[in-house]
């Protein structure tokens, strides 16, 4: 057999070998049986020696030819190999990914307070301050300076938690008109919310003793012309954002000790749109707010001067308000805490 | 206070077109709310009849078979009142009338058939108190001369329409027919018609046979008349009618004249027997326990702030609230004395609430008009002198210490419009005090109005813009909005961020009672103060203020529990209160409670242990920027409620602020932990503003080490002590690991510490660090008496 024939016959024998190949492993065995220093490419290459010039440059480019064509062979292999190698890495790594996820927990905000988180945001970016004051209170700033002295009948209308003769649970947050107004010694505009927790001696069905209540007091400079038009526009803005576009409101005259002129705003029932239902009485309307100009009782004892000061008070329930917002049909829910209810408010709700 | 339409038809040309419901929205509009606006009697298709044939229901015991002539038919109707005979007047329910018990249908009663009902009183829906027994026990008997076919409801005047109002506190001038027909004349601009007070009087002067002496300044106004040879009998139909239609129950026409002129006038009324009262009536305050027996017949013992009237001997009447006993007008009572008086409001108030409300007290709290006071007793005397054939005595006994003035209030028109922020004009706010019936002098831009007495509630000009802004209407006001001379502070969220972190950490947010049972609110705490107590608590679960949130929280942690919620995280930022020193505070606490599973989901959970919520609290802590400035420490003292062994104080800057631990066993079976920090304590610890710091250029050269120690050495002094050692260059500690068990004594521990080391200004070599790290094993070995421990 001649030289050439022997690079043939490997040729063929390398590729009869190859196609038996089934993984990488025998494939680099093959490699290394002859590619080797000492395998059968090599034993070729050493024939070099004899040949003259002419047919060196022959025998070479076969052998190149040679080598050439084992590498690409083995390449080509190899590549095939490895993906099928990945591929099956890949299916075995295959998961179930309908099994549940792994994740930290997430907490739920009370749905009241989400309420009242909503109100201050509303108001706040209205420019409104949003200030505090104690839940225990004196009477003095939960009724006497609110224009409400003792023995006065308009006090039946809330019966409050008396710790003392003097110190009560506030009935309203109205108590820190009063404070604002003295922090502020008659000298700088007023615009504040306060929100919080209020208190009367009632517990029944639709009563909780304990409730929450939104205060909002405007004063500015007579000059300045602070009406009821914007007090009007003000609570107009304000229940159709917690109510809905729709809502319409009515303000009613009625009488508080705080303000004079007092309306009593009711809204389109929240129930039935304004058509009569059994939560509006077939009125259409639903009382939401108490509201009015401010007393100039109530300014001068908290040391605002009526010939120079003036402007608007409202206030209003926020259980009733956050109970409509999320369709909670009992009172009770909200001070239950069952953590089924609790977990029910735990994401964004839409806006 | 109930509007019965035919009493305010007496002074008011009301159109009969207006619905009685679009009358009570039209009062609501001005400000007068309404319950409900009715019939007084609410029956359809109802006739005289006249029974004209009466048999016995041959399959009846008790039944008969009438038939009943009501002009346009005879028609059969089985009935079952023992009265129903030939030839008396019935009201006759016809086929579909409805009655408040039901509609009545055509039918057959034991094969007889019958086409309607005789009813009686009752069946006509008139208020039990009302009835008498014959209205109960057979059907009406009407007089001989009602008119067969006509509506019996007219006839026995009966057919009245009412309004129930809710009125403000300040309309006390609403609380008469007549004050009401003022502000219907003011909303349908009508006329109000005057009062008939006339009446002839005798010539015994009343000054000559009775004295009055007033020995309080709690009674500012106080007259008494007296009639004689009062005819007690049944009042006429229309007084009994109309004092239903207000709710009240008609006694005999004395006592109902009394309580129709107080309905009609607005101002209480009292008739003493002038014999049993004798010649002298005094009003003073109370003795201290001293004893009154009220008209209904009740003992009442009084004290000095209640007034009363007295004769010489006794006390005979509750000022202002309800007479005595003794001195009542009886069947028997010839001669009255008549009082029409003002009291002071708030003391009626007073006594009112303690012995009982009444129409008068009401009228009395909310304040009268001294011009209805004699009117009143001048129109009591016209109605005792038509209706009782009174004789009334000339002059009348009277205290006046009214020291009032006309009430002028001047007011501009522009003030009115800046005010409401609307455009009416001088013309149309005029008007308006024209209908109200408000007189009036009108300039250029003001007007100087003369407010009547009997509106009490206007006195200042404020009032005057509420008149305006009522009759014109909000309606008609277009709504803007404030604008301001200054801009306002920003808002802190501090309280707001702290919440959202915690439900971040994936606690659920609860709100909860501040009130709590007195027995709950020591505990979880050994702080020093007094309870606070409410004076008139609704149930002994809400008698006291709680000091502390996690009662609140616990009492939730129960409700949950027995609800098989067993996985509990909750937390609440709420107010706790105290007395300390004498003087009242209140604190914003921040509190919660987790027992179960804190992670749920797969692989991931965990049950809630003290470290979980060490880990919340720390968390909170870092958030709010207190990073290093907190520590752990076991309490010298540990309250009941917690587990002697797990449960730490939380120090900030070296103050308690809070504690974190689990209940004690004996407290609650499950693991239940909580925690609890003073806000107000703790945000009062300020804070820096966030800033850059410089980031490392330079790699980071981590060591491990573990020490044996003794089993009651805390972590915190060893890494005290590693990290004063380790200096500046030692930028991080963290506990890898701690191991009790087979590889360490029975009174040890080991605890793995993985130390980080970095400087900002080069890279650190292996020496340098092997340096520190050999001074930090050597001082712990020192200091702790800990042994290295090969890992």
């Amino acid at each position: 057999m001649n030289k050439e024939e022997k690079i043939k016959q490997l040729n063929e024998e390398i590729s009869i070998k190859l196609e038996k190949v089934d993984d990488l492993k025998m494939l680099n065995e093959l490699k290394i049986e002859y590619l080797s220093k000492n395998g059968p490419v090599s034993q070729l290459s050493s024939f070099m020696k004899d040949l003259d010039n002419e047919e060196k440059k022959e025998y070479g480019k076969l052998l190149n030819e040679l080598k050439n064509n084992i590498n690409e062979k083995f390449e080509t292999i190899k590549k095939k190999l490895e993906d099928e190698e990945l591929n099956k890495k890949l299916e075995s790594e295959k998961i179930d990914i309908t099994l549940p996820s792994k994740k930290t927990v997430r907490g739920s905000e009370h749905p009241l307070n989400r309420t009242i988180e909503e109100i201050e945001d509303l108001f706040v970016s209205m420019g409104y301050e949003v200030v505090e004051g104690p839940e225990l209170e004196t009477d003095e700033f939960c009724f006497e300076r609110l224009n409400l002295p003792k023995g006065h009948p308009a006090r039946d209308m809330q019966d409050s938690f008396y710790i003392t003769d003097e110190y009560v649970l506030r009935a309203q947050t109205s108590a820190v008109q009063a404070r604002t107004m003295l922090k502020y010694g008659g000298t700088k505009p007023i615009k504040m919310i306060c929100i919080g927790k209020t208190y009367r001696r009632e517990d029944d069905a639709t009563h909780s003793h304990q409730f929450n209540q939104v205060e909002g007091l405007v004063i500015d400079k007579k000059e300045n012309k602070i009406s009821l038009a914007d007090l009007k526009g003000t609570l107009e803005v304000f229940m159709k954002k917690m109510l809905g576009e729709n809502t319409q409101l009515r303000f009613r005259p009625s009488y508080f000790p705080f303000t004079e002129p007092s309306y009593e705003v009711d809204c389109t029932c929240f129930k039935c749109g304004g058509k009569g239902c059994n939560l509006c009485k077939q009125t259409g309307w639903i009382e939401v707010l108490g509201s009015g100009i401010v007393h100039p009782n109530v300014l001068r004892m908290n040391g605002y001067d009526p010939e120079v000061w003036g402007g608007f008070a409202f206030g209003t329930g926020i259980d009733r308000l956050a109970m409509f917002k999320y369709g909670i049909p009992d009172m009770r829910y909200l001070y239950t805490n069952d953590v089924r209810f609790l977990k029910q408010f735990d994401r964004k709700d839409i806006d | 206070m109930i509007l019965s339409r035919n009493f305010v038809k007496d002074y008011i040309n009301l159109d009969d077109n207006l619905d009685i419901k679009t009358i009570a929205e039209d009062m609501t509009r001005v400000g007068n709310e309404y319950d409900l606006a009715e019939k007084f009697i609410n029956c359809t298709n109802l006739v005289i009849g006249e029974i004209v044939e009466c048999i016995n229901h041959p399959d009846s015991d008790h039944l008969h078979i009438c038939k009943v002539n009501i002009k346009s038919d005879v028609l059969q109707i089985v009935c079952g009142a023992p009265n129903a005979r030939v030839g008396i007047k019935v009201i006759v329910a016809l086929a579909g009338a409805i009655l408040p018990k039901g509609e009545i249908k055509k039918g057959v009663i034991r094969g007889q058939e019958s086409n309607g009902m005789l009813c009686s009183i009752e069946e006509l829906g008139l208020d039990n108190k009302f009835l008498k027994p014959e209205d109960k026990e057979g059907i009406a008997e009407l007089n001989e001369d009602a008119p067969i076919g006509e509506d019996p409801i007219k006839y026995l005047g009966l057919d009245d329409e009412i309004i129930d109002f809710e009125l403000t506190a300040n309309r006390g001038d609403l609380l008469s027919i007549l004050g009401m027909a003022y502000e219907l004349g003011a909303i349908y601009d009508k006329q109000v018609k005057d009062v008939d007070l006339s009446h002839k009087e005798s010539n015994e002067d009343v000054n000559d046979q009775f004295k009055i002496d007033i020995k309080t300044e709690n009674c500012k106004l106080f007259l008494a008349k007296k009639v004689k040879n009062v005819e007690i009998k049944e009042s006429p139909e229309f007084i009994k009618n109309r004092l239903m239609a207000c709710g009240i129950r008609p006694i005999n026409n004395v006592v109902d004249i009394s309580n129709y002129v107080m309905l009609e006038l607005g101002q209480p009324l009292h008739f003493y027997d002038a014999d049993n009262l004798g010649d002298l009536l005094v009003v003073r305050m109370a003795k201290n326990n001293e004893k009154l027996t009220t008209l209904d017949n009740i003992e009442r013992i009084l004290d000095e702030n209640d007034i009363v009237i007295a004769n010489k001997e006794k006390s005979v009447g509750l000022a202002g609230v309800m007479g005595g006993l003794d001195t009542e007008v009886e069947l028997t009572t010839k001669d009255i004395i008549i009082e029409s008086a003002i009291f002071d409001g708030v003391k009626v108030r007073k006594t009112s609430k303690k012995i009982i409300r009444s129409e008068a007290s009401n009228r009395f709290e909310k304040g009268l008009d001294p011009n209805r006071t004699y009117m009143a007793i001048e129109r009591a005397c016209h109605l005792l002198e038509k209706y009782a054939n009174a004789t009334i005595l000339k002059g009348i006994c009277k205290y006046d210490n009214i020291k009032e003035d006309d009430k002028k209030i001047t007011i501009k028109y522009k003030n009115i419009n800046d005010v409401l922020g609307s455009n009416i004009s001088k013309e149309e706010i005029l008007d308006v005090f024209r209908r109200l019936g408000f007189t009036y002098e009108a300039n250029e831009d003001e007007a100087i109005v003369n407010v009547p007495s009997r509106r009490r509630d206007i006195s200042i000009k404020e009032d005057l813009i509420e008149e305006v802004s009522r009759m014109y209407g909000v309606d008609n006001i277009k709504g803007t909005l404030p604008v301001m001379g200054e801009k306002m502070p920003n808002y802190d969220n501090t309280i707001r961020s702290i919440r959202h972190k915690m439900m971040d950490l994936g606690l659920n947010e609860t709100l909860t009672y501040i009130l709590i049972n007195d027995k709950e609110v020591h505990k979880y705490t050994l702080d020093d103060f007094e309870e606070i107590r409410l004076l008139d608590p609704i149930t002994e679960d809400h008698n006291t203020l709680r000091y502390s949130v996690i009662p609140s929280l616990f009492k939730i942690y129960q409700y949950n529990k027995s609800h098989y919620n067993k996985d509990i995280s909750i937390f609440e930022i709420g107010k706790g209160f105290f007395k300390k020193n004498g003087e009242y505070g209140e604190d914003q606490k921040i509190a919660a409670l987790m027992t179960g599973k804190y992670y749920i989901g797969l692989e991931n959970e965990c049950n809630v242990d003290f470290y979980i919520i060490k880990g919340i609290v720390e968390e909170l802590l870092d958030y709010l920027g207190y990073e290093n400035r907190y520590s752990f420490v076991v309490p010298d003292k540990i309250p009941n409620e917690f587990h002697p062994g797990q449960v730490s104080e939380i120090n900030v800057n070296g103050d308690i602020v809070g504690i974190v631990g689990k209940l004690h066993p004996k407290e609650v079976k499950d693991s239940v932990f909580v925690m609890e920090i003073n806000l107000d304590k703790l945000l009062s610890k300020k804070v820096g503003k966030m800033k850059f710091k410089e980031i490392s250029k330079f790699p980071n050269i981590k060591k491990d080490v573990a020490f044996i120690v003794d089993k009651n050495i805390e972590s915190k002094d060893i890494e005290m002590v590693i990290k004063k050692s380790g200096g500046s260059l030692l930028t991080n500690i963290e506990v890898f690991d701690v191991y009790t068990g087979d590889n360490v004594g029975k009174n040890e521990k080991s605890i793995a510490y993985s130390l980080t080391f970095n400087d900002t200004k080069k890279t650190l070599t292996d020496e340098e660090v092997t340096e520190i790290f050999n001074m930090i094993i050597s001082d712990v070995e020192k200091k702790i008496n800990a042994k290295l421990r090969n890992i």
